[in-house]
């Protein structure tokens, strides 16, 4: 069998990424639970006991009751019930929806921005360069998360508190989208710097080739591999400044919760005893952005953009 | 050396003005001053007379100079909530944060240059790759989870009977994985002593040092991990170059290479990141600030967002926007000044 005629699933698995994914216990253990994790999330209507959208299906009378095995416990609410009644195991897989949904729209967002932005500054250098890598630097050293709590902090100033529970989703999308782009733009720039130098840059600008196509047309697909590293622990990182967003009250409204709006609700009751509100959805979220940075952790080691650092 | 630092610091001029001008963008779309000043039993001409008196019909441009101005001279605006001068507010609210910081990096130092260094000594060892597990795990614990799960076992106590009772050793593991509780988990407490005039402190009393426990701890635990990894990869660096083995050559012996000779070049690098770490602290003192209601600076700023107090998240912003600057400029200085390699042009080097 030829090259020319193997199918891509069989190139796939004659690649060195297939290979070295075979032989990481670590990478097969993170992907197993990350999948099952997401594959849940997806299908949370399906899976899930109560919907906790529905107000007809709460019942107050059920509130605070604990995770079964302990004292106290209801057979029908397997996670126990949070403070308003809801089922945990309900709300839990709605809300890890929710934070999968912004983490991955933020990267997304992120990408974008820092794609085109480190494209700019990388290939044309100059005053682009130092402007947009200058407002990196500031929005950096301002760490991403507090620029974060601003912007948002502003979104909830000017808008009200209903208005911002409407739109919450698309809002904390946007607000971690533009707090973090920096990141990418500069492994994209570095990358870009790497590559503006090879020769086939040069053959694209003889044949005269305009500057937009070669930005994303030949170098782009050379810059990807480091993208796609930094971007899967930049879902992690998202899914972090979300829950830290909505742990503060700038985040997710209670009635549509994500996994950090639950842990903020759990914590007004973790006094008098109910620790499951908030330590389960905690746990939930701590296992999702583990298993997100040990498979961003092998693929960096595994697509090495060490190389392109510098 | 003196190219060098006109440069930075007209960049720190340059970055404090940026944040000036979106300061004043916050507080002018935001803030309706007149509205919060008279209520409304105040008829349209007067509000008019008293807008042109304030000046708020004059244009965006002399606004801001005027808003620059003032905050040049530490005015910067009166709280809708406390009803006294912002900066007096936030200068309240300041020791207990700074304590906060001082508490965590406290930690931080004790902690991650013993542990980084041994791990760079013996990377093989089972400890230095618990360590480095623990630390894997540490990035990925959320600041305030790791606060609530602190505050469930030192402060509310947990009491473990998953095994049998009668048994000699089920008696013995339930004991030692419950836990009394009883550290306190709310405020700064009572016990305070007075420092300088305004400044209260908690260092100097068992209350006092009682409540910084778990917050200290908390904001530590983002920024422990970081730290040690770093300090790991620093030193294993040093421990590769020509002067280390030319040390050894030499005879002497390994604790003086190590403590002596690498360390001090370990923690060049170590230094100016943890400088403009702890200014990145200040994001997460908001979060340990909530959950411990602590009351600092980081609670202040995130009541005033509840309570629309728009000249206090303005300050806040011009404040801590401040701290950056500062710590950021006076980073690269100390580097600049320890490490004459690097080139008046900063970042291109």
């Amino acid at each position: 069998m030829t090259t020319a005629t193997l199918s891509r699933w069989d190139r796939f698995r004659e690649s060195f990424l297939w290979y070295s994914f075979k032989r990481d216990k670590v990478a097969i253990a993170s992907f197993i639970v990350l999948v099952s994790m997401v594959l849940a999330a997806i299908f949370a209507p399906l899976l899930a006991p109560a919907d906790p959208y529905d107000l007809a299906q709460i019942n107050i009378m059920n509130s605070e009751l604990p995770p079964v095995g302990l004292d106290g416990s209801d057979p029908a609410f397997p996670l126990g019930t949070d403070a308003q009644g809801r089922d945990l195991l309900s709300t839990i897989l709605y809300g890890t929806r929710v934070s999968l949904l912004i983490g991955f729209g933020a990267v997304v967002l992120q990408a974008a921005l820092g794609i085109l932005f480190g494209l700019l500054a990388g290939y044309l250098g100059g005053r682009v360069d130092s402007i947009l890598m200058r407002i990196a630097d500031v929005q950096l050293s301002f760490s991403t998360l507090m620029v974060a709590i601003i912007v948002g902090a502003v979104f909830k100033a000017s808008f009200g508190n209903l208005m911002f529970g409407e739109i919450a989703i698309y809002m904390l999308i946007f607000i971690i989208g533009v707090s973090e782009w920096p990141q990418i733009a500069r492994t994209v720039r570095a990358s870009v710097l790497a590559e503006k130098k090879k020769e086939y840059v040069d053959a694209a600008k003889v044949m005269g080739f305009r500057t937009r196509r070669i930005m994303f047309r030949h170098i782009l697909p050379n810059t990807l591999s480091p993208i796609f590293v930094i971007a899967t622990v930049q879902i992690a990182n998202a899914i972090i400044s979300e829950a830290a967003l909505s742990f503060l009250g700038l985040g997710m409204p209670e009635t549509q919760p994500s996994l950090g709006s639950l842990i903020k609700s759990g914590f007004d009751y973790i006094q008098s005893g109910s620790w499951w509100i908030t330590l389960i959805p905690g746990l939930v979220l701590v296992v999702l952005v583990l298993v997100i940075n040990l498979l961003g952790d092998w693929l960096r080691d595994v697509m090495n953009p060490r190389l392109y650092k510098g | 050396m003196l190219a060098f630092l006109v440069q930075r610091i007209s960049q720190a001029v340059l970055v404090m003005f940026v944040i000036s001008v979106i300061a004043f963008a916050i507080q002018d779309g935001l803030g309706d001053p007149l509205q919060q000043m008279v209520g409304m039993s105040v008829s349209q001409d007067e509000r008019e007379a008293i807008r042109e008196e304030m000046g708020l019909n004059d244009p965006l441009v002399v606004q801001y100079v005027r808003f620059a101005g003032n905050a040049l001279q530490g005015d910067l605006g009166i709280s809708y909530f406390y009803g006294k001068p912002t900066m007096d507010v936030i200068l309240e609210h300041l020791p207990a944060t700074l304590e906060l910081v001082i508490g965590a990096s406290l930690i931080i130092v004790i902690f991650s240059v013993p542990i980084g260094v041994f791990a760079a000594i013996r990377p093989q060892a089972w400890l230095s790759k618990f360590f480095m597990g623990v630390s894997t795990v540490g990035i990925s614990i959320p600041v305030f989870l790791t606060a609530i799960v602190l505050i469930q076992i030192f402060s509310i106590g947990v009491t473990v009977d998953w095994f049998p009772q009668d048994a000699g050793w089920g008696q013995w593991l339930n004991a030692a994985l419950s836990t009394e509780g009883g550290l306190p988990s709310y405020g700064r407490g009572d016990d305070l002593t007075p420092l300088f005039g305004t400044w209260e402190s908690g260092f100097f009393s068992q209350g006092g040092i009682l409540h910084l426990i778990l917050p200290s701890v908390s904001l530590a635990s983002i920024m422990l991990p970081l730290f040690i990894r770093l300090i790991r990869a620093e030193m294993m660096e040093v421990l590769q170059s020509d002067y280390i083995r030319y040390a050894r050559a030499k005879g002497l012996s390994s604790s003086r290479v190590y403590f002596l000779h690498a360390l001090k070049n370990t923690m060049l690098p170590v230094i100016t990141v943890g400088g403009v770490q702890i200014g990145i602290m200040v994001a997460y003192t908001i979060l340990t600030e909530t959950v411990f209601q602590w009351p600092g600076v980081g609670l202040m700023f995130l009541e005033a967002i509840t309570r629309s107090d728009i000249p206090l998240i303005v300050a806040y912003l011009m404040v801590v926007g401040l701290i950056f600057v500062i710590t950021n400029t006076v980073v690269d200085l100390i580097y600049g000044l320890v490490n004459p390699t690097v080139k008046l042009t900063g970042k291109k080097a």
